[in-house]
C-alpha cells in the first residue's frame, strides 16, 4: 500500500511527468522496488531542500535593501504605528486610487514585509489634503489606515522639524521669486483660489514673497485655521478647524542681537509634508520628523496624539 | 462525507491510490469488466478527439484565457481611466462598489495582525461564497495572473524537455501542506505577511495595475525554474492560495466530472493537467463509479476537457447540468441487485478468459510502475 502511494505520487502513466531518473541512472537500479524507493528518497529530499529554499527566500522580507531615495517615507493619514500597518495592510493599493494627487505609492521588494504597502515621499508629492474627506482612510479595507479618524487634523503621519536652518530664505532674509520646485517638478498642490475641487502642478504656479514663507501659506492646516479665523468653515463644517495652528513665521532674536525671522512648528502639525514638499531650497530646510531605523516618528507629539487615536 | 474527506486528503499531498475491487460500484465494475482488452490507436484518438472537438479544440482554454485578461484588465482600466469599476488589486478589492477580499491574503493579514478585521469582514463573505458557487481553486486557473505566465512557461517547459533540454524534478505534493503551515505560523509569529513577500499572485496583479516594480524579478526566477527544472513547480507543490481555495471549493456545485463510459483511459488528460491526481480515477479500474466529480485540487481549468477524446469529461453545475444519456442500452442492462459483492467475482464462469486477461493487464501495469 505505501508502495503504490509512493507510485502514483511520481505519476507513472504520465510520461512527461515521469522523473528524470529513468533516463538517467543508466547502470544503477532502474526497475523495480530498489529504483522505487531510491526515486522516492530523492524526492523526499528534494521536497526538504524546496521547503528551506522557499521559506528562507521569504525571510529575506527581513532585511529590506538600503534605498536613500526613501529616507524621509511617511505613510498615509491614519496608518496604525508601523508594526501593526506593516501586519494589517492587505497590500491592494485602494488607497493609491483615491488620492487626487498621487501622493500615495506601493512600496516594492527592496524595502522588505513593506511590499506593496502605501507610503508617501513627501518631497516628491506630499498629501496636501485636497481630498478633504480623508479619501485613502475610507478606501482601506482594512483598518490599516485606520477608520477611527473623522478630520484631517486628527491625523499624525510624522512631525516637522526645522532641519536646515542654515538654508532656510527667511532665516537669511531672503525672499522668494518664481517656481517653488523648478519648472520641470511634477508635483500636484491644491491652490483654493484657483481651483477648490482640482489641484494643479506646482510649476503652473509663481510665487513672489518679500520674506519666504511659502511653508507657511501652503500649509493645508494653517489654510484651515485661517479659513475658520474668518468664520469660512471648511465645507460649512465647524468640526473641520483645526483646534491648533501647524506652523508660522516668528521674529527671532539671537543671543548675539541679531534679528531674524523663522519657521516654527506648532502642535497643530501633522506632519503631511506639504512645507517639505514646497520648500524652495536644494536640499529642503523643513522635512518630516520620521525614524528612518524604527520608521516611526521621533517626536513626543506622535506617541501622544496616536495613543489618542488610537482604538 | 467520505468523499470530502478524500477530496481535502488529496488537496493536503495524499496520493490517490487504486480502489479495492468492493469500494467499486457495482456498475463501475460491469463497465470496466467490459472494457476489458479494449484497446485505441493513436489514430483513432486523434480522429475521436477531432469529432468531439470539431468546432473549437481550445474552446476552454480560450474562454479561460479571456476571463483571466480580462479580470486583470478591468482592473488596470478602472484605474486609468478613473471609472471606479473595479479598484484595488486581486488582495483586496471593491467590485462597483461592494468590497471583495482575497481570502488568503485576508487570512494571512489576521494571523499576522491578530485581529478579526471587521472592516474586512464583509469582502471575505462575499468573496467565500463567491468561490463556493464557482469552484473555490477556479480563482487560481481563471483569476491569477500567474497562472497565465505561469503556463505560458509551461509551453516552453515541455517543448525543451522534449528535447532534453529542460527537466522535471518532482517533488512530494504534501510540501504545499507543509508551505502552508510555514506561512501561518510565520504570520503569526512575525507579524507580517510573509507570504506576502514572494507571492507572484500579488506582486503581478500590482505590477499589472501600478507599474512594473522590482519584485518582477523574482517572479521571472519562478518561471525560469518552472522552465528548466521543475513543471509548474510554483502552483504545484507551493502556493498557498491553491489550499485555501481549494478547501473553499470542496462543496462546490461547480466541477468537472469523468464519465468512465466512453473513456479510452489514454491519459491525454493527464498529461495537459496541472495537478494530474485528480484525474488519476481515469486510469483503468481506479474510479469508484461510472460517473464521477474531480477532487477539490481540480483548478476547473478545462483543459482536460479539451483534451479528451471521448468528451468523458466536462463541465457540470450540480442540479443544474443535465447529462444526456449517453448509451441507453447500458442504462437498460439490468445491474446487480443493491450488492457490493464484486460483480466480476460472481461471473467467473461466464468469462473466465476475460478475467485472466483482465489480471494480466493490472500485473503488467503494475510492472510498469
Amino acid at each position: 500500500m505505501t508502495d503504490s502511494t509512493m507510485h502514483t505520487q511520481e505519476d507513472p502513466q504520465n510520461p512527461e511527468a515521469r522523473p528524470p531518473v529513468a533516463k538517467k541512472a543508466k547502470g544503477k537500479i532502474t526497475r523495480g522496488p530498489g529504483r522505487r524507493a531510491q526515486e522516492a528518497r530523492r524526492q523526499f529530499l528534494r521536497s526538504v531542500a524546496l521547503t528551506a529554499g522557499v521559506t528562507s527566500i521569504s525571510l529575506l522580507g527581513f532585511v529590506p535593501l538600503p534605498s536613500d531615495g526613501k529616507r524621509h517615507i511617511l505613510r498615509p493619514p491614519g496608518a496604525l504605528a508601523e508594526e501593526d500597518y506593516l501586519a494589517s495592510c492587505i497590500k491592494c493599493g485602494q488607497c493609491v486610487q483615491v488620492c487626487p494627487v498621487n501622493a500615495v505609492k506601493l512600496d516594492d521588494m527592496d524595502s522588505g514585509f513593506g511590499i506593496g504597502s502605501a507610503y508617501i515621499d513627501a518631497r516628491k508629492q506630499a498629501c496636501d489634503f485636497s481630498c478633504d474627506g480623508l479619501q485613502c482612510v475610507l478606501a482601506c479595507p482594512t483598518g490599516s489606515l485606520t477608520h477611527t479618524l473623522d478630520y484631517t487634523h486628527d491625523t499624525r503621519m510624522g512631525f516637522a522639524i526645522f532641519d536646515k536652518p542654515k538654508l532656510c530664505l527667511a532665516v537669511a532674509g531672503k525672499g522668494f521669486k518664481g517656481l517653488a520646485r523648478g519648472p520641470d517638478y511634477e508635483g500636484l498642490l491644491r491652490y483654493e483660489e484657483i481651483d477648490r475641487w482640482n489641484p494643479i502642478p506646482l510649476n503652473e504656479y509663481p510665487y513672489d514673497v518679500e520674506i519666504c514663507d511659502l511653508c507657511v501659506q501652503a500649509c493645508p492646516i494653517e489654510q484651515r485655521y485661517n479659513q475658520c479665523q474668518d468664520g469660512k468653515y471648511p465645507s460649512g463644517d465647524k468640526n473641520q478647524c483645526p483646534p491648533e495652528r501647524a506652523i508660522g513665521l516668528e521674529l527671532i532674536e539671537e543671543k548675539n542681537g541679531v534679528r531674524h525671522m523663522k519657521p516654527v512648528i506648532y502642535d497643530g502639525c501633522v506632519g503631511c509634508g506639504v512645507c517639505e514638499m514646497i520648500c524652495p531650497t536644494a536640499e529642503p530646510s523643513i522635512i518630516i520628523d520620521y525614524d528612518t531605523l524604527t520608521k516611526r516618528p521621533l517626536s513626543e507629539h506622535y506617541i501622544a496624539k496616536s495613543k489618542k487615536g488610537d482604538h | 462525507m467520505n468523499n470530502v474527506l478524500e477530496s481535502l486528503a488529496q488537496l493536503f499531498g495524499r496520493a490517490s491510490r487504486k480502489p479495492r475491487k468492493n469500494e467499486l460500484s457495482p456498475a463501475a465494475q460491469k463497465m470496466y469488466f467490459h472494457k476489458k482488452g479494449e484497446k485505441v490507436t493513436k489514430a483513432q484518438l486523434i480522429a475521436l478527439h477531432d469529432e468531439h472537438h470539431k468546432n473549437s479544440k481550445n474552446k476552454w482554454r480560450k474562454r479561460r484565457w479571456l476571463t483571466l485578461i480580462a479580470i486583470n484588465l478591468l482592473f488596470v482600466v478602472s484605474f486609468s481611466l478613473d471609472i471606479q469599476l473595479l479598484e484595488g488589486a486581486l488582495t483586496a478589492s471593491r467590485f462597483m462598489g461592494f468590497h471583495m477580499a482575497d481570502l488568503n491574503s485576508a487570512l494571512q493579514v489576521m494571523l499576522a495582525h491578530k485581529t478579526v478585521l471587521i472592516n474586512l469582514l464583509i469582502g471575505i463573505v462575499t468573496v467565500f461564497i463567491m468561490w463556493i458557487i464557482l469552484g473555490g481553486r477556479t480563482f487560481c486557473s481563471w483569476v491569477c495572473p500567474y497562472h497565465l505566465v505561469a503556463e505560458w512557461a509551461e509551453t516552453l517547459h515541455l517543448w525543451l524537455a522534449k528535447r532534453g533540454w529542460a527537466k522535471n524534478y518532482t517533488f512530494h505534493r504534501g510540501v504545499r501542506t507543509v508551505f502552508y503551515i510555514i506561512f501561518a505560523l510565520l504570520a503569526i509569529v512575525t507579524g507580517y505577511t510573509v507570504f506576502e513577500f514572494i507571492s507572484p499572485t500579488g506582486i503581478l496583479s500590482r505590477a499589472i495595475i501600478y507599474g512594473p516594480t522590482i519584485a518582477l524579478v523574482w517572479v521571472a526566477l519562478l518561471l525560469l525554474f518552472e522552465i528548466f527544472l521543475s513543471r509548474r513547480a510554483w502552483c504545484r507543490y507551493v502556493c498557498p492560495i491553491g489550499i485555501t481555495y481549494g478547501i473553499v471549493g470542496v462543496l462546490s456545485p461547480l466541477r468537472v466530472t469523468y464519465d468512465m463510459t466512453d473513456c479510452k483511459h489514454e491519459g491525454d488528460c493527464r498529461a495537459v493537467c496541472l495537478v494530474p491526481h485528480v484525474l488519476d480515477l481515469t486510469i483503468k479500474n481506479r474510479s469508484t463509479d461510472v460517473e464521477v466529480a474531480l477532487g477539490a485540487d481540480c483548478t476547473r481549468c478545462g483543459l482536460c476537457v479539451d483534451a479528451c477524446p471521448t468528451s468523458s469529461l466536462n463541465f457540470e453545475f450540480k442540479g443544474l447540468t443535465r447529462k444526456p444519456v449517453k448509451d441507453p442500452s447500458l442504462e437498460n442492462r439490468p445491474l446487480m441487485p443493491d450488492s457490493n459483492e464484486s460483480l466480476v467475482g460472481k461471473e467467473p464462469s461466464a468469462e473466465p478468459s476475460a478475467i485472466k486477461e483482465q489480471e494480466q493487464e493490472q500485473s503488467s501495469e503494475q510492472q510498469s510502475k
